[in-house]
């Protein structure tokens, strides 16, 4: 029973974290006043550029990095368009998740020889599971003269945290530091007068436009991070159905949470905890259930909704573009 | 006629529109020149593939219709103020009761159609207007309750799809709808003795029944003219657009701001309801396991845009829509040229629509060098 709830844990953890960093992503950009719709073709773009890279190096980590590159082009041109030319922003961000899984598999195409799906990378050369040394699995532990709660408990700790790929834990300190930023620094601090009241964020001598770009292009890069964390970690290659509506969850759970980097992270995580189910279930071979089941966090999340959150009230010059 | 359509033109909107499709296609030439092929082969191959037979023009006002009426849904919500994500999940309700009500439901046609259609329209209404009744009563962004019910109404399908006796023995599929709840053209007739005979002596018609061509297109435009007559010639329409335009002005004029946002969220339901509903009727006739959202709702939001968010701008680009969306992978085949360069396209001229300014920058810049040589 626990060692199943392990792995529940385990799976939830592993399917919140493409929604955490790209949820995070949101809570930036919108935070300072920029409406960000286009997480979606954020993430796609993240998600191809870490799979095709990691394919081609074989190093998670240049990757990783190369995802997030690609996800902060398409938020500087997100920023280009909102920040520059006051666009619409809704409409901005719905260009982008054209734009983003359009070129995503352009360039596939091109790289692939025609394929949508890119070549898997090799699974020495996906993310390292980097606390599997501390909490191996059932067998080392048995190997290595483990027994009775001792080896429960190590078990345990391997399905739930072990077991799970370095882009999880790194999905936590980002929230940290997100949260961090935006709440003690003075760049936090104008981030959110930017988005509160861009006016007189610049009457005291804050660039708008300088702090919004910055804010849209982080939003991009963690997009792309977040994308990579499902092409790099979850599975091992990029392919057009991979990234499908989870940047739109992200979305919600950014609303969902108050637009805060906590709140995020707990709605990511309801999420994540319906796939995890869903997977864990899967093995059993019911599939009706399996339907209702996964229906039940986006249910509950409407019910909490209605019952306990109430208004949910976006930074308040969300969405509007400042005109000097 | 000559100066109404003259007046057209130098609408900004609409100059404006025709300015970033081009650019649309114009930055997709590049790219495609930039990949190494010939972009003016490439249009070409798609222009052929939409034009060049009867069967592909059908199949072009096919791929259109269920995107004409998603595309009037956003903008019916949009000029209320509210920004429809909902359109793919009312789409899936459409779709599923429409079945449901065309499968077990035995009529004859003249009343088993209207039966069907009048369902799934009360259905996906009641899916939309859940969205407004929250955001009425309870204050919930809609754009978070459209995305929670989108998937709602993906799982509500496929769980609806393994249910027994429903369930096509052998597939992840349902049954197909009675043939009296079909609105394809001739449905029966094209596959008689009869039929067969007639058509192969009238090539045109012949090639124009190959495809599943059917009533659905004749009732998106009239159900574009009529969203056209309730926003511009109703009190109904005129309140609506009041919300949308200033919320406090309207709620000071004494319109009841939350009743018409559940209305109008209610109506935008029912319009992407009828696409997934006329979509089975005329050409899918059964529903199958939903991996993912078939894109109907989000493709109808670039619609709408393009459409400038009114009901005839939505039927021509719900038609560009349609026919980039089958002609354009044509060009996979013909040369090798990936077909995604659509979405690329597709997601220019949305950019571009984005942002006016650039636009009104360009033409400016144009005046102002004519301005110079003279």
């Amino acid at each position: 029973m626990l060692h199943n709830i392990a792995l529940i844990l385990g799976t939830t953890l592993m399917y919140s974290t493409p929604l955490i960093y790209t949820a995070l992503g949101g809570v930036i950009s919108e935070n300072s006043g920029v409406v960000n719709i286009g997480l979606e073709g954020m993430m796609v773009v993240g998600a191809f550029a870490g799979a095709a890279v990691g394919y081609f190096t074989g190093n998670p980590w240049i990757a990783f990095m190369a995802a997030g590159i690609a996800g902060g082009l398409f938020g500087l041109l997100h920023a280009i368009a909102c920040v520059t030319f006051h666009a619409d922003q809704i409409v901005s961000g719905i260009a982008i998740n054209f734009l983003g899984p359009g070129i995503s598999l352009f360039l596939s195409r091109i790289l692939f020889d025609g394929a949508t799906m890119t070549r898997s990378i090799d699974l020495n050369n996906k993310m390292p599971r980097i606390l599997n040394s501390i909490f191996p699995n059932e067998n080392i532990l048995i190997e290595k003269g483990y027994e009775g709660t001792r080896l429960f408990f190590m078990n345990f700790m391997n399905l739930f945290l072990g077991n799970r790929y370095a882009t999880v834990y790194m999905a936590f300190i980002l929230v940290f530091i997100v949260w961090f930023v935006l709440y003690k620094t003075k760049l936090g601090l104008r981030i959110r007068a930017v988005g509160e009241h861009p006016k007189a964020a610049d009457t005291l001598g804050v660039n708008v436009a300088k702090t919004r770009y910055l804010a849209v292009i982080t939003s991009g890069v963690f997009s792309g991070f977040g994308g990579a964390a499902m092409s790099l970690a979850i599975v091992s290659n990029f392919r057009p159905t991979l990234i499908s509506g989870h940047g739109f969850i992200a979305l919600a759970a950014m609303i969902f949470g108050k637009w805060k980097p906590q709140g995020a992270l707990l709605a990511c995580l309801l999420f994540g905890s319906a796939q995890g189910l869903t997977v864990f279930l899967g093995q059993f071979d019911f599939n009706v259930s399996s339907s209702i089941l996964s229906m039940l966090p986006y249910i509950l999340t409407l019910v909490i909704l209605i019952s306990f959150v109430g208004k949910s009230v976006a930074p308040a010059a969300d969405g509007i573009p400042y005109k000097k | 006629m000559i100066k109404k359509f003259l007046k057209l033109f130098s609408n900004n909107v609409f100059l404006f529109t025709v300015i970033s499709i081009f650019l649309g296609l114009f930055i997709g030439a590049i790219i495609l020149l930039a990949a190494g092929f010939n972009p003016l082969q490439a249009y070409g191959v798609m222009l052929q593939g939409i034009f060049g037979k009867p069967k592909y023009l059908s199949y072009v006002i096919i791929r259109s219709t269920p995107l004409i009426l998603t595309g009037l849904s956003i903008a019916f919500a949009f000029r209320t103020g509210l920004f429809n994500i909902g359109a793919e999940g009312q789409y899936i309700i459409g779709s599923t009761v429409a079945v449901v009500v065309g499968y077990f439901i035995h009529l004859p046609a003249i009343l088993h159609i209207p039966l069907v259609i009048i369902c799934a329209l009360i259905a996906s209404g009641f899916w939309g207007g859940i969205t407004g009744f929250f955001k009425a009563r309870f204050g919930v962004n809609e754009v978070i309750s459209t995305i929670m019910l989108n998937w709602v109404a993906l799982y509500l399908q496929n769980f609806l799809i393994y249910t027994p006796g429903f369930q096509k023995p052998g597939g992840e599929v349902s049954y197909a709808i009675q043939p009296t709840a079909s609105i394809t053209f001739l449905d029966k007739w094209k596959r008689s003795e009869e039929g067969i005979a007639w058509l192969l002596d009238h090539p045109f018609w012949r090639d124009l029944f190959k495809t599943p061509i059917n009533w659905g297109f004749l009732i998106a435009i009239a159900v574009a003219v009529l969203v056209w007559f309730i926003l511009k010639h109703t009190t109904l329409g005129y309140r609506l657009r009041a919300v949308g335009f200033n919320l406090y002005a309207a709620e000071y004029g004494g319109i009841n701001v939350k009743k018409n946002m559940v209305i109008s969220m209610t109506i935008a339901g029912a319009l992407s309801g009828l696409a997934g509903a006329l979509q089975v009727m005329g050409v899918s006739h059964q529903i199958s396991l939903l991996a993912a959202m078939e894109g109907y709702g989000f493709d109808g939001i670039a619609v709408s845009l393009i459409g400038n968010s009114t009901p005839i701008g939505c039927v021509f680009s719900g038609l560009l829509f349609g026919g980039l969306k089958y002609g354009g992978p044509k060009m996979q085949p013909a040369m090798g040229a990936p077909s995604e360069i659509i979405n690329i396209v597709i997601g220019i001229i949305v950019f571009f629509i984005a942002i006016p300014q650039v636009i009104r920058l360009i033409l400016e810049f144009g005046k102002r060098k004519k301005a110079e040589k003279v």
